[in-house]
C-alpha cells in the first residue's frame, strides 16, 4: 500500500509499504531517516521516540499506516540548519552520549518534557518522563545533568 | 495482510461485520509487539485512529463518564483523574510514558491479559463496557467480560466503543507489585473502591488467576465491618481478615514473574494497605 505523510514539516510518502510494517520500519528504510533507532522493537527501550502529531511515542508500536495524513517529527527535524537544538546542545556539553544508540529518543523525550514544563522540572518528574527511555553506557547521570541545563536554559530565555 | 481505515465508526462496525477476522488496532502497544515479534499475523488490521468518535470522553445518560475507546492513558490521567482516582492510579503503572500516550483502556480490555492494569479498578468500581456491533449495543458488565486467559465476551462481529465507569463516590486505591517503578508487567495488582453512600465495597485482583477476579467474600465481610457513620478506626484484626479474604480468591500460579506463594502473601499485604490508605482518606473528609 502507499502511505503519505508529513515528516519533519515535509510531504513523503512511501510505496508498496508491507500492512503489518511499523512507522519506525518505514522511517528508517524507506524514508532515509536513520535518526531513530532500532533496539527491541517492543516498546521497552524508546530509542525510536519520534512525535506523532505532537506526543512522543515508541514509532516501533505504530503501524505505519496509522501514521496517514499525519505528521511525524524525528530526531532529525529538531536542530535549525546547523543550529543545534538546546536539547541537543546540553546533551553534547554535559557528556550524555557515548555510544550514541539511546540519544535520539532521549532527545525527542527531553525535547517534550520541557517544551510541556513551566520552569526547571524536579529530578523525580525528569527520571518518571524518562522511564521509558534505557541507556546502556552512561549511567543517566550526565542524561539527567543535561535535561536539567536545556530545561534551565529554555526558563532563563 | 490487509489495512481497513474506517473514517467513522459505522463504516468501523460494518467493515468488522465484513471481516470479523480483522484485528483492530488503537495504540498498537499489544498489536505491534506481536507483529514486530512475529508472534502471529493478522489476516487484516483495522484501524481505529481514524475514527473521530472514539477519541472523546463524555458523561453518560447512565451517569457513568463513558470513555471513549481511543482516549489514551495519558488523557485519562491528566482529565478524569479526579473522577476516576483508582483507575488512574492504575494508569499511571502503565508501560512508560511513550506507552501511555498511545495505549488504551479499550486495548488492555481487548487483550485481556489477567495482567492488564486497568482491569483491578474496572472490577472495583463495577464498570461496564459498551459493546457494539451492526446488530446493536450491548452493555457487558465487567464481571461478565473477561471470560479466560487472553480471552474476552465480545463477539466476532463487535468492537467496544467505550467503558463506562462510575465516578467515584469514595476513596479508590490501586497497587501492582512489580520489579521496578516503569515498564512493568504486575507480579500481582488489587484495586480497592469504598462505596460509603451504598456502604459496599469493591475489589480487583489482578494477574493471580486466569482471569482478573473480584473477591466477593472479602467484600461482603468489609462492608459489614466498617464504621461508616463514626468512621472509627479499622481493627488490625478486620484488617488482617480482609486480607486473608482477598488472597483467598486468588488462585494464582507459579510462573516467570512470581510464584504462587509470593502472590497470595502479597495480595493479602496489598489488600491491608489499600484498605489503610482509604480508611485514612474516608477519616479525613468529614
Ligand atoms: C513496553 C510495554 C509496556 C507495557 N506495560 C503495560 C503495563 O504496565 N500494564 C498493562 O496493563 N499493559 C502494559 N502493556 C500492554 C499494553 O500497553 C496495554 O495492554 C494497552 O492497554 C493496550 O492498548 P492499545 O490501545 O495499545 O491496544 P492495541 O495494541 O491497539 O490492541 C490491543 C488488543 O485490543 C484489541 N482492541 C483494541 N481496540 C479495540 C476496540 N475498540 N474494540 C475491540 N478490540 C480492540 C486489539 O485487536 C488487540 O487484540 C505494555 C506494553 C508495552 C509494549
Ligand atoms: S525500538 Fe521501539 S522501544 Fe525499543
Ligand atoms: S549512550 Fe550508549 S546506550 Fe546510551
Amino acid at each position: 500500500m502507499r502511505v503519505n505523510l508529513t515528516v519533519n514539516g515535509e510531504k513523503m510518502s512511501a510505496d508498496d509499504v508491507w500492512e503489518g510494517e511499523s512507522l519506525l520500519y518505514a522511517l528508517r528504510e524507506r524514508l532515509g531517516l536513520p535518526g531513530a533507532k532500532n533496539a527491541c522493537e517492543q516498546g521497552e527501550c524508546g530509542s525510536c521516540t519520534v512525535y506523532l502529531d505532537d506526543v512522543p511515542v515508541c514509532a516501533c508500536l505504530v503501524a505505519v499506516g496509522q501514521a496517514e495524513g499525519r505528521s511525524v517529527v524525528t530526531v532529525e527535524g529538531l536542530a535549525e540548519g546547523e543550529t543545534l537544538d538546546e536539547v541537543q546542545q546540553a546533551f553534547v556539553e554535559c557528556g550524555a552520549v557515548q555510544c550514541g544508540f539511546c540519544t535520539p529518543g532521549l532527545i525527542v523525550q527531553a525535547h517534550s518534557l520541557i517544551a510541556s514544563s513551566p520552569g526547571i522540572p524536579e529530578d523525580a518528574e525528569i527520571r518518571e518522563a524518562l522511564a521509558g527511555n534505557l541507556c546502556r553506557c552512561t549511567g543517566y547521570e550526565k542524561i539527567l545533568d543535561a535535561v536539567r541545563l536545556a530545561a534551565a536554559r529554555k526558563a532563563a530565555s | 495482510m490487509d489495512f481497513l481505515r474506517p473514517a467513522t465508526w459505522a463504516e468501523a462496525l460494518a467493515l468488522k461485520a465484513e471481516r470479523p477476522e480483522a484485528t483492530p488496532i488503537q495504540g498498537g502497544t499489544d498489536v505491534m509487539v506481536e507483529i514486530n515479534l512475529d508472534k502471529g499475523r493478522p489476516a487484516a488490521l483495522l484501524d481505529l485512529n481514524p475514527v473521530a468518535e472514539l477519541r472523546d470522553w463524555s458523561v453518560g445518560d447512565d451517569g457513568r463518564l463513558r470513555v471513549g475507546a481511543g482516549v489514551s492513558y495519558t488523557r485519562l490521567i491528566e482529565e478524569l483523574g479526579d473522577r476516576l482516582p483508582g483507575l488512574a492510579q492504575a494508569s499511571r503503572t502503565v508501560g512508560s510514558p511513550q506507552i501511555r500516550n498511545r495505549g488504551t483502556v479499550a486495548g488492555n480490555l481487548g487483550a485481556a491479559s489477567p495482567a492488564g492494569d486497568s482491569h483491578p479498578p474496572l472490577l472495583a468500581t463495577g464498570a461496564v463496557v459498551e459493546a457494539a456491533s451492526v446488530r446493536g449495543v450491548r452493555m457487558i458488565p465487567i464481571g461478565e467480560f473477561y471470560t479466560g486467559v487472553k480471552r474476552n465476551a465480545l463477539e466476532p462481529d463487535e468492537l467496544i466503543r467505550a467503558v463506562r465507569v462510575p465516578p467515584a463516590d469514595g476513596p479508590q486505591y490501586f497497587s501492582k507489585i512489580g520489579t521496578r517503578n516503569a515498564m512493568v508487567i504486575a507480579v500481582c495488582s488489587f484495586s480497592l473502591a469504598l462505596h460509603p453512600s451504598r456502604r459496599a465495597v469493591g475489589t480487583g485482583i489482578g494477574s493471580a488467576a486466569p482471569t482478573p477476579r473480584r473477591a466477593p467474600e472479602a467484600e461482603e465481610f468489609l462492608a459489614g465491618e466498617l464504621d461508616w457513620d463514626g468512621r472509627a478506626p479499622v481493627s488490625e484484626d478486620t484488617a488482617r481478615r480482609f486480607g486473608e479474604l482477598v488472597a483467598r480468591a486468588a488462585a494464582p500460579i507459579d510462573d516467570v514473574r512470581g510464584t504462587r506463594d509470593y502472590r497470595v502473601h502479597a495480595l493479602a499485604v496489598m489488600a491491608r494497605r489499600t484498605l489503610g490508605w482509604a480508611w485514612r482518606d474516608y477519616g479525613r473528609a468529614i
